[in-house]
């Protein structure tokens, strides 16, 4: 792994207090009990040498550098497990790891994939270092066009926050358009940003960018400024988290909902036109960033919606809701797959599907832009190509709505 | 107005590189278009010898002295700027490479001389010498005259074939003294130091899985590990994978690496950057996937993909693994 | 060790490149000016000589476009001053002889032992900006460099050739180096020290004297290449691309 030494190190007492005073309620910190609910409910907590307990009693000991040599910080995937089962209701992802990230960031002690992401992000807005201008590419062979709000000839109801893995990563790009088509078969008035639109920056920000979230935030609310519109809706859980709970503070506050939220509220209007059967067995796997993180809660409005896909057997897995198993895309994670598996020699994603397959479910649904390249991932690393597949719930509602001429 | 063409030859601890006969094939082309004569400057010590496949020249300028034995810019610029002052050629030939690139701006200033870069391409329309240069990682070409009277050409390699430029049998050797004083330089050879040893030999390899960028993180390239294995080959690599430190220097192919001549080179997920082509033009056969159809790889290759390179990997070292085991 | 990096803004290849209504000059409506990735390596080893030997580290720039922001990373990342160089058609393009001329000019002045630039842009048609530089100032310039040391009084620079050869140059100082690649890829700085630095650094700002841009040829034509001896495309999905690949090795001889 390619790391470079920057700046000066910095762990004296004051960054024991920067940790406790980097997040409202960070000095609950003081009330640790080291009672280690939190190492044994983290995913990767098993492979850290200083899993989130021994953070903390190494912060408390002031013996804080061999923690940064060793690099493993880069393990957490802000999945918030740990902060969903803490006792004392300490702000571990937020505050701790979030401040740790950034400490490492400014040591240079970043892996390089994690380095390309983050200045792609810098440079063109997205992580995946595309063109702005071709974000909307992915809308421009469907029948119906994809309104762009800075083209609307019209006032628009829904703001469609669409995101980078859904603009431009080919897996995903299927699961905008299957969404495009709900929204088109609901005769919902939505619009997307299209060049204008940013990375949200929640993934950035828990990677530990503040400074990078930050910038994204005032580009992508300044865009929403300049339009007329009722919420904003988007298929993006990690967009969602940090539009609801961050944005605010940036000075931005709109209505935002995720687009399971959106349906489930008009599943009297969306119920007719799901015609086709869908015969399967299907699993639904609760992303981390609308379920347990920030008590975002959204766990039942996506069951609603399976549920009322005819022919669909909704069958749940042992770990579900605010028990979901990381997919691993979080806090930095999804570049860091190298990194983790250096060291872990396990992959998050392999445990969900194994947990899946176990439930005998044939479809693993899932509401995330990055769940579905990184399930289909693990599906064929582990070797099951064909025996599970992965489907976002845009795609399995679209599949039943079928329209003889959906794009997708 | 002269109509002679020289190529300046580069040689690397005694032997003469291969982008000196692209030079030679192109100069001869320049030269016959314009009427001229085709000399090749060598600069050397004892090294006469080096001349004996530079046929394709006129004649021979050699300058013997030990303070031009190996390269070094001070002394080359220098030497072939003051042999190039007196004689005003219509056009110099220098590589667009490691020896070239150091010492053409400079003589260019010295002597008030154009000079063009990174042409691949030379030849005479209506008695006027023109170029065609690669710009833009090979993205876009520019063409023109060549400026009058006297004009430096940096050369990339891939508009000829080097063994148009070469033939056996010195011409006319012409030895001349160093036109300049050539004491108190102010670059020096310390020495040399010869690349890792100890890993493969990827010019030995007939099969090659070559990964770019595209291959995205550093944990994928086991997929394309898996895949030479099941081929016989060996992983190789573009200039971004080797920077990062995945793979090392050993296995980079292009301008700074290795040129490789595989039956079969893999591009997966390598744009084909001139720098990178350069290193595969005697590939028997290039396969080229880049999710990017203008990559310009494609340009270079005989079959080509656009599907992502990370999920046809597994897929195609399985069918490979069947065919095999049938 | 006194060192500056000269910085040249390149189109980024990431966009579609056009060529203007002119014929001869890439269209520059849409262009996205990066800095070049070269320069970046420049300037990492410019750092690490400066963690090194200590010294002043001064990076400069033309004002080709929006490069305010490049100026203040490198600030962030350990520069200590930053030079912009106005002039005007700066952003129409500059060729490498305009450029060199420039950075001779707005030079004097700034003590220096060693320049450290990118050894080529992307751009480079008419040689490369180190070359140039380090010929209009009298300098030694070695390029395709790797690695540098001080010793003796002066550098010894590593220069690469090709197949992993290295060459070890003594060169005396003030000398110019063109960076192949730093010795470490180029470091990450965090975002909130670059707008820290916007906040509290200052860019200097010096207007460009005469540019001479003599040297360069006239392009009379620039063009995007035709597809026409393209790869044969294999369309279709993954497995059949697969397919028609095991095939081919098959009827190659290359599957024995």
């Amino acid at each position: 792994m390619e790391v470079t030494a920057a700046a000066v190190p910095t762990t004296d007492r004051s960054f024991y207090d920067e940790v406790l005073g980097a997040t409202a309620q960070g000095d609950r910190l003081k009330l640790c009990l080291q009672c280690g609910m939190c190492t044994g409910i983290c995913p990767h907590g098993f492979a850290m040498e200083y899993p989130p307990r021994a953070l903390i009693a190494a912060l408390r000991a002031d013996d804080f550098e061999p923690v940064f040599e060793s690099e493993e910080i880069w393990l957490c995937v802000s999945c918030f497990a740990c902060t969903t089962v803490c006792p004392a209701q300490i702000p571990l992802t937020n505050g701790l790891m979030t401040r740790l990230k950034t400490e490492m960031l400014l040591k240079g002690k970043v892996p390089s994939e994690l380095r390309t992401a983050l200045e792609n992000t810098r440079r063109y807005g997205n992580s995946l270092g595309e063109s702005p201008r071709r974000r909307p590419a992915w809308a421009s062979d469907l029948t119906t066009p994809v309104p762009i709000m800075a083209q609307a000839k019209e006032p628009i109801d829904v703001l469609w926050f669409v995101g980078d893995y859904a603009s431009y990563h080919p897996r995903v790009q299927a699961v905008s358009r299957a969404m495009a088509s709900i929204f088109q078969a609901l005769e919902i008035s939505f619009g997307i940003l299209g060049p204008d639109e940013n990375s949200d920056g929640d993934v950035q920000r828990l990677a530990g960018e503040r400074g990078l979230f930050e910038l994204l935030a005032q580009k992508n609310g300044r865009a929403f400024g300049k339009y007329e519109f009722n919420e904003v809706v988007t298929t993006d859980p990690h967009a969602y988290n940090v539009f609801k709970n961050e944005y605010p503070g940036a000075g931005f506050a709109f209505p935002v909902k995720h687009y399971t939220q959106f349906l489930a509220e008009r599943l009297e209007q969306l119920k007719p036109l799901l015609r086709h059967e869908q015969k399967f067995k299907v699993a639904y796997h609760d992303p981390c960033a609308i379920g347990r993180a920030n008590n975002n809660n959204i766990y039942e409005e996506p069951r609603q919606l399976l549920k009322a896909i005819p022919g669909l057997e909704l069958i749940e897995m042992p770990h579900n809701r605010a028990n979901t198993i990381c997919c691993g895309g979080g806090g930095g994670g999804n570049w860091l797959d190298g990194f983790v598996w250096e060291r872990a020699h396990t992959r998050t994603s392999e445990w969900r599907v194994k947990e899946a397959l176990d439930a005998g479910a044939q479809i693993l649904a899932v509401a995330c832009p990055y769940e579905t390249p990184r399930f289909e991932d693990a599906v064929k690393s582990m070797g099951h190509e064909g025996g599970l597949i992965v489907k976002d719930i845009a795609e399995l509602l679209a599949d039943a709505i079928a329209d003889q001429g959906r794009d997708g | 107005m002269s109509k002679d063409v020289w190529v300046v030859v580069e040689t690397l601890r005694g032997e003469v590189l291969e982008i000196t006969y692209t030079m030679l094939a192109a100069g001869r082309g320049l030269a016959d278009g314009l009427g001229g004569r085709l000399t090749a400057v060598l600069l050397g010590h004892n090294a006469v010898p080096l001349a004996s496949t530079l046929g394709v020249a006129d004649s021979v300028t050699y300058v013997d002295h030990a303070a031009v034995a190996d390269f070094t810019p001070d002394a080359y610029q220098r030497t072939i700027a003051g042999l190039a002052k007196g004689a005003a050629p219509r056009a110099v030939l220098l590589g667009h490479s490691s020896m070239g690139m150091d010492v053409a701006c400079g003589i260019g200033i010295e002597l008030g001389t154009p000079v063009i870069a990174a042409c691949q391409t030379l030849d005479v329309k209506a008695g006027k010498p023109r170029y065609v240069s690669l710009t833009c990682g090979g993205k876009v070409l520019a063409e023109g005259e060549l400026p009058e009277p006297t004009c430096l050409v940096t050369m990339v390699p891939g508009g000829y074939k080097p063994q148009d430029g070469k033939k056996e049998g010195a011409p006319e050797v012409t030895r001349v003294a160093p036109p300049t004083a050539l004491d108190d330089l102010k670059v020096r050879l310390k020495g040399y130091i010869e690349p890792e040893a100890g890993d493969v030999d990827i010019t030995k390899e007939s099969i090659l899985a070559s990964v770019g960028r595209g291959i995205q993180q550093r944990d994928n390239l086991k997929l394309a590990e898996e895949l030479a294995a099941t081929l016989g080959g060996v992983v190789s690599a573009s200039r971004p994978v080797v920077d990062q430190g995945w793979l090392p220097t050993s296995r980079l192919v292009g301008k700074s690496g290795k040129s490789v001549k595989p039956r079969l080179y893999l591009a997966l997920g390598i744009s084909g950057a001139p720098e990178h082509a350069e290193g595969i033009r005697d590939a028997e056969c290039i396969v080229a996937v880049n999710t990017d159809e203008k990559a310009p790889i494609f340009d270079f290759a005989q079959y080509g993909a656009t599907v992502d390179v990370l999920k046809l990997l597994p897929v195609l070292t399985a069918k490979i693994k069947q065919a095999k085991g049938n | 060790m006194n060192i500056v990096v000269p910085i040249k803004f390149v189109p980024d290849l990431v966009e579609e490149l056009e060529i203007d209504p002119s014929g001869v000059a890439l269209e520059r409506t849409y262009m996205r000016l990066i800095p070049s990735e070269q320069d970046e390596h420049a300037l990492e080893q410019a750092l690490l000589l400066k963690e090194r030997y200590g010294g002043n580290l001064t990076v400069v720039t033309l004002d080709t476009g929006d490069v305010d922001e490049t100026l203040f990373t490198a600030i962030a990342k350990g520069a200590d001053r930053v030079v912009k160089v106005l002039g005007e058609g700066f952003a129409e393009g500059v060729n490498n002889h305009a450029a060199s001329s420039v950075l001779q000019a707005a030079l004097e002045g700034i003590p220096f032992d060693l320049i450290l630039t990118g050894t080529q842009a992307a751009d480079d048609l008419d040689g490369s900006t180190g070359p140039l530089l380090a010929a209009r100032l009298g300098l030694p310039f070695v390029g395709y460099v790797t690695g540098v040391k001080q010793e003796d009084g002066g550098v010894v620079a590593r220069k690469e050739y090709p197949g992993g050869l290295v060459a070890e140059m003594e060169v005396a100082l003030p000398a110019v180096l063109g960076i192949q690649a730093a010795e470490n890829p180029p470091r990450y700085v965090v975002t909130s020290l670059v707008m820290a630095a916007m906040k509290t650094a200052k860019i200097e700002e010096v207007e460009a004297g005469e540019a001479d841009s003599s040297g360069a040829a006239e392009v009379a034509r620039m063009y995007l290449p035709e597809p026409s001896e393209r790869a044969e495309m294999i369309e279709g999905n993954v497995d059949h691309v697969a397919d028609v690949l095991v095939t081919l090795l098959r009827e190659r001889g290359l599957l024995a």
